[in-house]
């Protein structure tokens, strides 16, 4: 090949009402190579791949397309141009079948549907990624759901690939196979565009790098030189922590206790909960790994109270029987719970940040005589958004106008700043960046050094490896042994969150597993 | 029962349960794109009285029924705007459509109460409408009986197999997805709930000239509505639609078979059947959650805009 590249993003810049997302973003692409964009939450790579891929227009700027000028508007003209893109919250159809969300996407490419359902098998075993072109999308897992992304791309005349955060949804078994074919589609002169928060995939997978930092390209690296903390250091600049110091608890005596519980499940879309043994004790953090959709929610919901389940006894609090009592008698009993959608359930959308912290902090004092202390929630919502470093225009925002990560903090804050007994968290860190993620780890360490226990749930396998005490992992509603991180290979782990773990020797009193 | 009852029976039932079926599967198409029109009502009103007009002036059963079908497009795209365009809450807007079009169609109609044309013949097929039972009810009907047939299968392999079909389905299930992979979300939307409007707009005329040719105010009794929860009841799937649609015809009649063989029942509980048969039926056909899930638009109602 020439010194012809592949793409080249000229000086992009896009603004949107008071923020520049994109300042002058100059970006290379060579043939056959994977690119890594890095950079925090907000700091502008999904609206930069928005723009590459015509759903987003530039303000200024161009576009340089194997050597040609383009101007990509519409995701059809990326298409036809060769760019594919795998969007992180998946552009499928769950009503659909396979070939027909495949065949949306191609258009007039797609032919008569047999002979794209032979394209489908064909294409996707040749990349090791084989697909039923039939199946209801609903029916497939999230790793199969990805695969469906992966080949509906492929089967136009792909050159460039855009993958946006594709491992946070695997198994570490599929990532592999995802790196595989990533590295055979490569080999065929194909260029990836990757883009992850897993610093230690980058360096493993891709060749070069960009970093970006609130909107500005803040440098360039070849990852296979670099480590995982010099790329965080480009990513957050020099003056925010990038790791905590963790040290395992053992725990003092059960908190909350889970014996044979068992659920039956509302609908194709829920998992039954089968059987389910865990001890969560004083002064420890339980971790619980689980591709999505594995019963997470429904073990979540059981604890917290928003499904009650009148007929059992399974849950006890110190000894209460829990099962049939309202979230609000479970919170009276020190539950605190940080749900897993934060808009919707975490915090009201519409609500200021006061109302949102009087939400689950009525009975620390806020109500006098079923008159509202105005001004204790005030000073309630300022103390949280002081201690969190939340980034928001004052206490009287609505909740939906903070970033993702922003709300995230204001709501574990709201948690913990209860001092809770048993503290309940689904995926405490994501979509949250380095430095906030610093910050929530710390917070939820301290807790736990005083004395709470705490149950985590969560798909980032770094993160349950870095704070969890112990660690295991949920499969089908069935989950399996707890051992400390340390004794527990990531192999291993990966292989239970595929459901191959021996259910009847599972003993979670967190008795033994200790050194 | 005498054969010829039981082939007049039927005859009857497809005839009062077509307008039915029209509305029905206009507005299944309209809500499998996302979109909740709640203005059939209105539309088949205006359809009705606009019908009735042409038809009175021109005596062309053609102009009569196009004239009718442009109308409810007319309606449906007033609609489109306020909702899709304007994003304002498409049940409130669809509520403002039913009665804006009562009211206007009352007033449009006013100097044609009492009016007479001549009422659409049926089309009878030489020998075919001599076989027994339902040779009359197949076989010698309308002609918008007729096309109701036709659209039904052209509606039917629409959805099954063509890739527009599949493109309004995408649409009604997650407008943001299907833009974000570049479909004309407000094109499908607008097209859609402009098909609905004609179907309305047909039935409508199909009332005033087929059915009765005359034109007396609010002459369509809530079967607006009645389409409307046979859709949602009929889990969006085309074979419940025409079972829904016939059963309310076929209970329709009862009430004067009823009173024709002087059966002992009270005309004002025959009078109510034909609207708890559908609703019962329909509601024991969709207990099913799991199967409804399939065929439900997710993002019916919701309001959309494109980001930019």
């Amino acid at each position: 090949m020439s010194n012809v590249k592949r793409l080249a993003m000229l000086g992009i810049t896009k603004e949107y009402p008071g923020c520049k997302a994109n300042d002058e973003v100059f970006l290379d692409i060579e043939h056959g190579e994977i690119h890594a964009l890095l950079g925090e939450n907000g700091a502008g790579k999904s609206t930069l791949m928005k723009m590459l891929y015509g759903v987003v227009k530039p303000d200024s700027g161009s576009i340089i397309w194997n050597g040609k000028p383009v101007s990509i508007d519409q995701p059809s003209v990326a298409r036809g141009l060769g760019i594919g893109m795998v969007f992180q919250h998946f552009s499928l159809f769950e009503t659909l079948t396979v070939a027909e969300n495949i065949a949306l996407v191609l258009g007039d490419q797609a032919g008569n549907s047999k002979t794209l359902a032979h394209r489908i098998k064909a294409t996707s075993e040749r990349y090791g990624m084989p697909l039923d072109p039939d199946r209801r999308i609903s029916s497939l897992s999230t790793g199969e759901r990805q695969r469906v992304e992966i080949v509906r791309c492929l089967l136009l005349n792909l050159q460039l690939l855009i993958l946006d955060e594709p491992t946070s949804v695997l198994t570490p078994q599929e990532v592999d196979n995802l790196f595989k074919t990533l590295r055979q589609l490569t080999k065929e002169g194909c260029s990836v565009l990757f883009i992850s928060h897993k610093l230690h995939e980058v360096t493993a997978l891709c060749d070069s790098a960009t970093i970006l930092r609130a909107g500005k390209v803040t440098g360039h690296c070849h990852p296979k030189d670099e480590t995982s903390e010099s790329i965080a250091r480009m990513m957050v600049g020099e003056d925010i922590a990038i790791s905590n110091d963790c040290r395992r608890s053992l725990g003092t005596d059960v908190f909350a206790n889970i014996e044979n519980l068992s659920t039956k499940s509302m609908g194709q879309f829920d998992v039954a909960l089968k059987n389910i043994n865990l001890q969560v004790k004083r002064g420890e953090i339980v971790g619980i790994a689980g591709i999505a959709g594995n019963g997470q929610e429904e073990l979540l919901k059981a604890l917290s109270g928003e499904d009650i389940h009148p007929n059992s006894k399974s849950i006890t609090f110190t000894g209460t029987v829990v099962d049939q009592l309202t979230p609000l008698q479970r919170r009276r009993l020190g539950l605190a719970f940080v749900p897993e959608d934060r808009l919707g359930r975490g915090a009201v959308p519409d609500l200021d940040l006061c109302d949102n912290a009087l939400l689950t902090s009525f009975d620390s004092g806020l109500v006098k005589n079923g008159f509202l202390q105005k001004s204790k929630i005030i000073e309630l919502a300022d103390k949280i958004i002081k201690k969190y470093k939340v980034k928001t225009a004052g206490n009287h925002d609505a909740a939906a106008s903070l970033s993702g990560g922003n709300l995230q903090k204001f709501i574990v804050g709201r948690e913990i700043d209860q001092e809770p007994n048993f503290l309940l968290m689904s995926h405490p860190t994501w979509g949250v960046d380095i430095g906030a993620q610093v910050a929530i780890h710390d917070a939820i360490l301290q807790l736990r050094d005083r004395g709470c226990a705490i149950l985590i749930v969560s798909e980032d396998l770094d993160e349950l490896y870095k704070i969890s005490d112990r660690l295991g992992a949920i499969c089908d509603g069935q989950i399996s042994q707890f051992l400390a991180p340390e004794a527990l290979p990531l192999v291993k782990l990966g292989q239970w969150m595929a459901g191959d773990f021996d259910t009847t020797t599972a003993d979670n009193k967190g008795v033994s597993q200790h050194d | 029962m005498d054969i010829d009852l039981i082939t007049n029976i039927l005859y009857a039932m497809i005839m009062t349960g077509t307008p039915l079926l029209l509305v029905a599967l206009g507005e299944m198409v309209c809500e499998k794109s996302g979109v909740l029109n709640l203005g059939q009502e209105g539309m088949m009103l205006m359809g009705a009285v606009a019908g009735f007009i042409a038809m009175y002036h021109t005596d062309s059963y053609i102009l009569g029924f196009a004239f009718a079908m442009l109308v409810g497009i007319g309606m449906s795209l007033l609609f489109a705007v306020i909702a899709l365009q304007l994003n304002a809450n498409q049940v409130a807007a669809g509520l403002a459509l039913t009665i804006f079009g009562t009211g206007l169609s009352a007033f449009l109609g006013n100097d044609y109460e009492g009016k007479q044309i001549s009422v659409l013949p049926s089309l009878s097929i030489a020998e075919l409408q001599h076989i027994p039972i339902i040779g009359k009810a197949i076989f010698s009907q309308n002609a918008i009986v007729y096309l109701s047939w036709v659209l039904i299968v052209v509606v039917y392999l629409f959805f099954r197999y063509h890739r527009q079909g599949l493109s309004v389905r995408a649409v009604g299930e997650d407008p943001s997805v299907a833009s974000n992979l570049g479909l004309p979300v407000m094109l499908i939307r607008y097209l859609s709930v402009a098909f609905g409007g004609a179907m309305a707009g047909l039935a409508g005329a199909y009332l005033s000239i087929a059915y009765t040719p005359m034109w007396t105010e609010g002459m369509v009794s809530g079967k607006g509505w009645i389409a409307l929860t046979l859709v949602v009841f009929a889990s969006w799937r085309i074979e419940r639609i025409i079972l829904g649609a016939y059963l309310f015809g076929f209970a329709s009649i009862m009430h004067l078979v009823a009173q024709g063989l002087n059966w002992d029942i009270s005309s004002n509980l025959l009078a109510m059947m034909p609207y708890i048969a559908t609703l019962v039926v329909l509601v024991m056909l969709s207990r099913d959650k799991q199967r409804l899930k399939l065929f439900e638009p997710m993002a019916l109602g919701k309001p959309w805009h494109r980001s930019s």
